[in-house]
């Protein structure tokens, strides 16, 4: 299945794409994509510590993908304090 | 009432347009916060900043941020202006306008505002020194499903 994979912010600069289309095996989650990504984009996280957020929610890890899903890989949001 | 109350916008920002948005015949207490655009960090001259935003899923967390503000206090009106784009220094880059009978629950729900934006809305903030630029956000303590990401 066909998983869009959005990038942001100093992920999208650090990988140097905004979007890939990742081929994913039926029965994916949200952790074995943000293993994928990893494993092919440079200078993301280790994966366990990507947070992801699948057609616009945020979701764990075990969180089963469909085809044509649009997964969001979510830096840091800014800081302040 | 003018324009929208809770938005993203490439526009300056009104802290006045938010606090008309509040303004309520019940309301005893109107509180406003403006986060601004600062020329340090760390000691480090700031030159200016640029904010970037994943959307509309941005739109519907500062929606969220909005409605739990509701849920836990009895408000008014709440208004959330965020800016995105490059800024210079000084300007406004995010302001929250809330209302209510006594000025306690506007207080603590203004307060509760601006820490859930940082924890759930997708807004990031890239600050440009001389001689370099830093996207701001750390990996510790980012965490807005609310549980640590375990291995697997």
């Amino acid at each position: 299945m066909k998983i869009t994979v959005r990038l942001f912010a100093s992920y999208r600069e650090k990988a140097g794409v905004g979007q890939i289309v990742i081929e994913a095996p039926e029965g994916a989650t949200v952790g074995s994509l943000a293993q994928m990504a990893a494993m092919t984009l440079p200078g993301l996280p280790q994966p366990e510590r990507i947070v992801v957020a699948v057609n616009n929610e945020y979701r764990d890890h075990d969180f089963a993908l469909s085809d044509g899903d649009e997964a969001a890989l979510i830096p840091p949001v800014s800081g302040g304090r | 009432m003018r324009g929208r109350m809770i938005t993203i916008t490439n526009e300056e920002l009104d802290p006045g347009l938010a606090v008309s948005q509040v303004e309520h015949p019940g309301a005893g207490a109107i509180v406003t916060f403006v986060g601004a655009t600062r020329d340090n960090t760390a000691g480090r001259r700031v030159l200016l900043l640029e904010y970037e935003a994943y959307r509309p899923m941005a739109d519907q967390q500062l929606q969220r941020v909005a409605d739990e503000m509701r849920e836990r206090w009895d408000l008014k009106g709440v208004a959330i202006h965020h800016r995105l784009g490059r800024l210079e220094i000084g300007e406004a880059s995010l302001v929250v306008a809330v209302s209510s009978a006594h000025r306690k629950n506007a207080f603590e729900a203004c307060h509760f505002s601006i820490d859930r934006i940082k924890q759930i809305v997708p807004i990031w903030k890239k600050e440009f020194f001389e001689g370099g630029e830093v996207w701001v956000g750390s990996q510790e303590g980012f965490d807005p499903l609310g549980v640590r990401h375990t291995a697997g």
